[in-house]
């Protein structure tokens, strides 16, 4: 640490932490609650071998439940299974005895291109469409622009996937529809993946440009001579850009759910993959493992964000708004 | 106002492309069948095979997905086989084998040769090892401990030789040894915990071996070099054909069928009603066949008070018009059941005129048994209402439409069926429970021993069957070795169930492939899984 931080900063931080700390002990206890109500046991699940209905043997099954600590109540389960996780120890997989952190890590590279992939689209996407939408005089224009984000939100991800899959990949046979080889693969996911996003951004950045475009600074800027583009892109972009980084957290949050989808439509290895493989068997372990690594993403994304606000505005000053 | 015809107008171009893509896909199919050069064998390629789901392991002991035993049977030998069309066992790693009088002792001689990919012999040791281990799986491994249930041991008598012994009868056991449950596999596998063998694989003495698992994605398996001993059934002598075979797992039922007529696969599973008539018309055929065992069926629970009526059991199985059910909500390849044992089970008599539609019958018995029709159509008997709730699990798209259609026809004879939708981790204990009282299910198995499995008041009796002379006609079966008598025992074990309804029969499972016509070669094995060594690409 070469620079010492301002007194303000570090209580700031520190407030942020424990709010990160609460925020994840609530997601782990949440997530444990709900999996827990759900009826059935992994353990039923994995003896019971699936599509059909063999008989298992409830001697042997119990002994099975005893050895993955079925046996407890609830509340012992969730306090060692707590115990555990402060440790770093998210367990094993019910389903395949792989070590959970393992699952998480070897998925994560996959779903990481993937989320990064969409949300540079998703930004390419939502700002051309803003500054096109203010920037155009043509009302129509500006309006047909304005009232894209609106379908785009409204279409089903799983749907434009199909429909990609459908057209780019088995009629014109350009790209492949399964798979995660390469970078071709990525493509028709990633731009599945950014279109809601990029609707959200799209539509947030233009409210946020008209409404800044409207103040008298603009208004100075203009006076003095500035061009359109410049007053854009120079003036108005930097502050109307902040109800969107605001929303930064929550985009990264949809992204990461949406990934969910996506990998199964695109039959893609990832994140989402196992977090739909673990619902279905139930395998409370991983279950808890991908919420948390969710959660964490979601808390140092949302962080991230405040502590850029003041490079973006310097008359924002993180520190004083908490002291 | 342009905007809202933006949507619709993409929506269009989407569809009209799809229907293009149909039809592009309709012409071609002059070329279908390929020609007469195409049809000698040639070795080598690549095939890629799309499942729908990965069961998140890659030991077949342990896994009973058909998705994921399509390409771990390729891994792992038997020591007998089944010929699918006569049921017969036949020899693999098995030579010969001998089976005592009483069905409790089995000799088995092995070929020599033999070798699991590590090297080590497939010998009369391993066979013991590999026996003697199952049951340390436990419900890890259920279906192998099933087959192996009353094991007492192996017999080393020479390095070729083994005798495996059971406490009671266990005629079921020879059909067993044919299963990929009972594949053998090597010490050093045996040595693993059960999630090491999970994650990565079993060493097998079978023509392929594993080369990859990515979870949730693939499964590749590449030929086993100097193979030299594969099931008396095939054609092809030595190794295989295909240099190396890849399963994918797409989940989406569409984009495996697109994936299939854009050649980017060369086969797909879990082919669906909606996607049998794309794969007829294009470069690509349907290959089908019954999975054998206990059809699906309502299983009745026979310890409710109103299903202890003959009278209504009878009325609800002759109100179901089995062949408007395949008709309307599965695929055309499926067969209406005809007992409750489907029809490639060896031993299955057809007992089809019993499972007939006749809804005037049932309305006639239901009247006399004291059922009449209350205003809302149901019929009631001293203020009950004839309403039964059936439970059922989503592991089968089509389980849903199903039970629908079978819902809407007994209403027509005044019975309420209420359909009660349980997560698949609940089956366990629905069954143990008796929570239910009638239950959608099948269970594929190649033996009639299925039959004891499930009906047999001695062992979990989840249908709760009255304690009847089923039972000792279940025993016989088990403990025959003379095919004629168990074929008379297993007919009348039929007769007893299909004729009292203590369950009620609807339709055999069906496997259902799509395979492009490069495709040949590839067969169904006796429990309708698959066996890839005879398969080739043209």
């Amino acid at each position: 640490m070469a620079a010492r931080l301002p007194p303000g900063l570090a209580r700031y931080l520190g407030q942020r932490l424990a709010q990160a700390v609460g925020v994840l002990w609530a997601a782990y206890t949440l997530a444990f609650l709900i999996l827990d109500l759900l009826p059935g046991d992994p353990i039923s699940l994995m003896a019971g071998g699936g599509l059909d209905q063999t008989p298992v043997d409830p001697a042997q099954l119990a002994q099975l439940k005893a050895e993955y600590g079925y046996d407890q109540p609830a509340v012992l389960r969730y306090l060692t299974g707590l115990r555990h996780t402060l440790r770093g120890d998210f367990g094993q997989s019910v389903q395949t005895g792989q070590n959970v952190t393992a699952m998480i890590r070897q998925a994560l590279p996959q779903t990481a291109l993937l989320m990064t992939a969409a949300l540079v689209l998703a930004v390419i996407f939502g700002v051309s469409l803003a500054l096109l939408a203010t920037y155009t005089r043509k009302r129509w224009l500006s309006q047909t622009l304005l009232s894209i984000p609106t379908l785009g939100v409204s279409l089903p991800t799983f749907w434009v996937g199909l429909m990609l899959i459908q057209v780019v990949s088995f009629r014109w046979g350009l790209l492949p529809a399964i798979g995660n080889q390469g970078l071709r693969s990525l493509i028709l996911p990633a731009l599945t993946l950014a279109l809601p996003t990029s609707a959200v951004i799209g539509q947030i950045l233009a409210k946020s440009l008209l409404t800044t475009l409207a103040d008298p600074y603009i208004e100075t800027a203009t006076a003095k001579g500035a061009g359109r583009i410049r007053i854009h892109l120079r003036h108005a972009l930097p502050n109307a850009a902040i109800p969107v980084l605001t929303m930064v957290g929550v985009l990264v949050g949809n992204l990461l759910a949406g990934s969910v989808v996506i990998e199964t439509v695109f039959s893609r290895n990832g994140l989402g993959r196992i977090t739909v493989a673990a619902v279905n068997a139930q395998d409370i372990p991983v279950m808890q493992g991908v919420v948390l690594f969710g959660a964490l993403v979601f808390v140092v994304s949302s962080l991230l964000v405040d502590l850029l606000y003041p490079l973006l505005d310097a008359r924002i000053v993180v520190a004083e708004r908490f002291s | 106002m342009l905007m809202p015809r933006r949507p619709r107008s993409m929506l269009i171009t989407l569809l009209s492309s799809t229907a293009l893509l149909l039809t592009a896909c309709g012409t071609s199919s002059a070329g279908h069948g390929g020609s007469s050069a195409d049809r000698t064998p040639k070795s080598g390629g690549t095939l890629t095979f799309a499942v729908s789901s990965d069961a998140g392991c890659v030991d077949p002991q342990q896994v009973g997905s058909n998705d994921t035993i399509y390409s771990l049977r390729q891994v792992v030998d038997s020591l007998t086989d089944q010929d699918p069309k006569t049921g017969k066992i036949v020899p693999w790693l098995a030579r010969s084998w001998k089976v005592s009088k009483d069905s409790r002792t089995f000799t088995f001689t092995l070929r020599p040769g033999a070798t699991f990919s590590d090297g080590t012999p497939v010998d009369a040791a391993a066979v013991k090892a590999d026996f003697d281990h199952v049951s340390s799986l436990g419900p890890l491994a259920s279906l192998a401990t099933g087959y192996l249930s009353g094991y007492q041991g192996t017999k080393v008598i020479d390095a070729q030789t083994a005798q495996v012994s059971f406490a009671q009868p266990n005629a079921q056991f020879l059909q067993a040894t044919s299963t990929f449950s009972l594949g053998l596999v090597s010490t050093a596998t045996l040595a693993k915990t059960p999630g090491q063998r999970c994650a990565e694989g079993v060493i097998g003495s079978g023509p392929f071996t594993l080369a990859k698992y990515v979870p949730n994605q693939s499964i590749t398996l590449k030929r086993r070099a100097g193979y030299n001993w594969g099931s008396s059934l095939w054609t092809k002598p030595g190794e295989a054909y295909l240099n190396s075979i890849v399963f994918k797992v797409v989940p989406e039922s569409g984009v495996r069928l697109g994936s299939l007529q854009s050649a980017q696969v060369d086969a797909i599973s879990s082919v669906g009603p909606q996607d049998e008539a794309a794969i007829r018309t294009g470069n690509s055929r349907l290959q089908a066949r019954p999975n054998p065992g206990v059809v699906f069926s309502l299983e009745v629970n026979n310890s409710r008070p109103l299903l202890k009526d003959k009278a209504v059991r009878q009325a609800i199985s002759e109100a179901i018009n089995r062949p408007e059910v395949v008709d309307t909500v599965l695929t055309k390849e499926t067969k209406p059941a005809t007992s409750i044992l489907a029809s490639t089970t060896p031993l299955y008599t057809n007992l089809g005129r019993e499972l007939a539609f006749d809804l005037p019958a049932a309305k006639t018995a239901l009247q006399s048994d004291g059922w009449i029709p209350g205003p809302d159509g149901i019929r009631q008997k001293a203020g009950q209402k004839l309403s039964l709730r059936v439970a059922w699990f989503a592991n089968l798209a089509t389980n849903k439409s199903v039970l629908e259609l079978i819902q809407q026809e007994l209403k027509s004879a005044g019975i309420d069926l209420v359909l009660n939708e349980y997560p698949i981790a609940k089956v366990v204990a629905i069954q143990q429970a008796g929570d239910f009282d009638l239950a959608w299910g099948n269970v594929t198995r190649a033996d009639p021993d299925i039959l004891r499995t499930l009906y047999s008041t001695r062992l979990s009796n989840y249908y709760r069957v009255p304690h009847t002379k089923l039972d000792p006609v279940l025993a016989g079966e088990a403990g025959s070795t003379d095919p004629a008598a168990r074929g008379a025992l297993v007919r009348q074990a039929q007769e007893l169930i299909v004729g009292n309804f203590y369950a009620i029969p609807v339709v055999e499972l069906t496997t259902v492939l799509g395979l492009s016509d490069d495709v040949h070669g590839l067969a169904f094995d006796a429990s309708s899984r698959l066996q890839f060594h005879d398969t080739w690409k043209s």
